[in-house]
């Protein structure tokens, strides 16, 4: 364990501003996946993944490239759906709630669990109609005063508003790197979500920006269950309760994030975080 | 046998100098601390060039103006006063005595003034050929030997070649524009003389077209108005795209969106088949098939429908078009990126939300152009307006009637067999360069569609 003390520093130092794992025991588990598998045509890309994940925390998924960790994260809103070719195998369950039903309307589902993509992607439309889309499909609003309410709001929440405020009819295109990923943020809250799911939201950004996502993410869980996929261990340290590593298809290991990256259990574990596998 | 022996000049020139440049520098390289400042491959090609061009401008030079140059040298053969006729006389004498000189027959026995003229110009013939291929090879061999002598190891033959293959791309370029200003100018030099018969006012505002061809010759012109065409051409255009536009966009949508990979790899080539059917054969299809359907159908529910029409001509020529628009937007709705897809799909919209609000903005521009372009193919269509759309050059609003369209107009002006300084054949080229017009104005506009929604979303 000697070689993991500089490691230790630094992830406890960070680990100062978060929670507790204490202060977890009182949030309950909101999703819910047993013995969750993928395969891409012939190919297995999950092995049979089993998770809870806590209420209103972030959970991070961490593991080398190809390792599953987005694949597994794209079953939780039914994204694998819209790729040809993928099957969806075992149960996930939203509040109790089979999200793989054939009762369950996919729609509904993404309206309740969002998604923030790896590479900023605002519609070409102006940041105003970016974050109005998802509330406008849904019919949220019942005026425009309502719509005018929820776009702001958003863009308070995502803290997008003050940078944009004068601006909000020029199109979201037209933002920086980081600016767009925080209105990608937007426009998913704007439809009013329990879930956020972020797939390596900061990999395209740099560290500024990506500074400025991190702190949002860790206001963004007092309101939200946040599931965040990253390759960075120091961003899984920094913003996520709870850490799950996943390697070649599987679910090696999940825990409590300080836990995992102090302590951890499995020797692959400990290998990744070392740096010596990925 | 003289393109023969042009063409085996050429290529011994070709070798033999490629093969001096690459082993000429090869050899300096050898065994020796000197670097080449470019592979020997670039050596040989710049020697190929120096000796190649060199006998290709001398070739091409000679191409040009032989005929001018044997035409006056057989003028020059011939008694004077052949020289003195009109034009055309003179061109038949010549013409003449070129027939005698290659041995095919004429009509009448030849001259002896032609006899003499005619072997006298086989020899010139002869002779010049021999002349021109010799400069030809002297300048080869001339260009061979400065190129040889300039090859150094710091010879940059890489930069000069590469000089000269932008020289060459801009040469093909320009081949391109060149064209098009020559039909145009051809165009134009027609259409003014047409306009000198007749008041341009007359033809752009005319609303009578009526050419009157048993008048051609007597000075007496007819009416040559241009808007009963126009009408024409725009009314079938519009039903045209009314067909294929919806219809093209609608089976790109599900091509591209919905349809399984086996599916589209079935489905995608049959609709493309319906851009190889010829023209014509949509023309008696159109004929035999749509026209009696339709007017049927106008029947049943009680309109008037003529079995030729705008209608039909109309409803076939947006058919043909179908291909040309799914294809396209197929292939523009492709390069809508996945993320924006996803990001649309993961917001939780449906895939017809999705492809209405994000995928169609997106990829407008581009279809906006394919549906330009199909424009200006539907508007220059000949084969299925001439067979179908009954040709009755007669301003109605009515799409069921039959009417006319410029570039039917164009063929039957030029069908006929009035020469080509009447009014009657002119119009013609007013005709065509209307259409060019239009359909450049249609491309720019095109252009300046796609231009405005890039700098919007970039």
């Amino acid at each position: 364990m000697d070689v993991l003390a500089g490691k230790v520093k630094v992830t406890s130092k960070t680990l100062d501003q978060t929670m507790k794992p204490a202060e977890l025991m009182d949030h309950p588990i909101r999703l819910s996946a047993r013995d969750v598998t993928v395969h891409y045509g012939e190919k297995q890309a999950l092995h049979g993944i089993s998770i809870d994940i806590p209420d209103r925390a972030v959970t991070s998924f961490i593991g080398p490239s190809g390792c599953g960790k987005s694949t597994f994260l794209r079953c939780i809103n039914r994204m694998n759906d819209t790729i040809e070719g993928a099957k969806v195998g075992g149960k996930i369950e939203l509040d109790g709630e089979d999200i793989y039903s054939p009762d369950l309307d996919v729609v509904e589902l993404r309206a309740r669990v969002g998604m923030v993509f790896q590479k900023p992607n605002p519609f070409p439309k102006s940041i105003y109609d970016n974050v109005a889309y998802g509330p406008r499909i849904h019919g949220l609003a019942k005026s425009k005063a309502d719509l005018d309410e929820i776009v702001v709001s958003s863009l308070r929440k995502a803290g997008l508003f003050e940078e944009v405020k004068d601006r909000l009819s020029e199109p979201g295109t037209g933002l920086s790197g980081g600016q767009q990923q925080r209105l990608c943020i937007a426009r998913a809250i704007a439809v009013g979500p329990e879930v956020i799911l972020m797939d390596e939201p900061c990999s395209a950004l740099d560290p500024i920006a990506t500074a400025i996502i991190e702190e949002l993410i860790d206001e963004l869980r007092e309101n939200y269950t946040i599931v965040i996929v990253t390759h960075s261990m120091q961003q899984a340290a920094r913003v996520s309760q709870k850490t799950a590593f996943f390697h070649l298809g599987n679910l090696i290991e999940h825990g409590d994030t300080e836990d995992i990256f102090t302590n951890p259990v499995n020797k692959q574990t400990q290998d990744y975080i070392m740096g010596r596998i990925g | 046998m003289n393109a023969l022996v042009i063409a085996a000049l050429l290529l011994v020139l070709l070798t033999v100098s490629y093969q001096v440049g690459w082993s000429r520098s090869r050899k300096l390289a050898d065994g020796k601390d000197t670097r080449l400042h470019s592979r020997p491959i670039y050596h040989g090609v710049l020697a190929a060039l120096f000796a190649v061009l060199p006998a290709i401008v001398i070739i091409g030079l000679w191409a040009l103006f032989s005929q001018s140059v044997t035409n006056s040298f057989i003028l020059a053969q011939l008694p004077a006063e052949v020289a003195q006729q009109e034009p055309f006389a003179v061109q038949s004498a010549i013409a003449r005595v070129q027939a005698i000189a290659s041995g095919y027959g004429v009509i009448g026995e030849p001259t002896a003034a032609e006899t003499a003229a005619a072997s006298a110009y086989a020899s010139f013939q002869q002779l010049s050929f021999l002349g021109v291929i010799a400069a030809a090879a002297a300048l080869g061999a001339g260009g061979l030997f400065w190129a040889q002598r300039r090859i150094a190891p710091r010879l940059r033959a890489r930069t000069e070649v590469e000089i000269f293959v932008r020289l060459a791309l801009i040469a093909c370029s320009t081949v391109a524009i060149l064209t098009t200003l020559g039909i145009v100018l051809s165009l134009l030099a027609d259409a003014l003389r047409f306009f000198s018969f007749i008041n341009p006012l007359d033809f752009f505002f005319g609303t009578t077209w009526n050419p009157r061809f048993q008048s051609a010759g007597t000075g007496s012109a007819g009416e040559y108005g241009l808007l009963p065409l126009l009408w024409g051409t725009v009314m079938i255009s519009i039903i045209a795209m009314l067909v294929a536009v919806p219809i093209g966009l609608m089976s790109a949508i599900y091509l591209s969106q919905y349809a399984h990979e086996r599916v589209r790899s079935v489905v995608k080539p049959i609709i493309e088949i319906l851009a190889g059917i010829p023209t014509i054969v949509y023309g008696f299809f159109a004929l035999v098939t749509v026209g009696p359907f339709l007017s049927g159908l106008g029947e049943a529910i009680g309109i008037d429908i003529r079995a030729t029409s705008a209608l039909t001509a109309g409803v076939v020529m947006g058919i043909m078009i179908i291909p040309f628009i799914s294809s396209l937007s197929d292939d523009i709705l492709g390069q809508v990126p996945r993320t924006m897809r996803d990001g649309s799909l993961g917001l939780g919209a449906t895939q017809s939300e999705t492809i209405r609000k994000v995928l169609l903005p997106a990829a407008l521009p581009g279809v906006v152009g394919a549906v330009l372009l199909a424009v200006s193919r539907a508007i220059g269509e000949t084969m299925i307006v001439v067979l179908a759309a009954g040709n009755s050059p007669v301003l109605r609003a009515n799409p069921a009637e039959p009417t006319s369209t410029v570039t039917v107009s164009i063929v039957n002006q030029l069908t006929g067999d009035a020469d080509f300084t009447s009014p009657q054949s002119l119009v013609a080229f007013a005709l065509g360069l209307t259409l060019f017009a239009m359909t450049l104005l249609l491309n720019v506009l095109a252009l300046y569609i796609v231009r405005k929604f890039r700098e919007q979303y970039e």
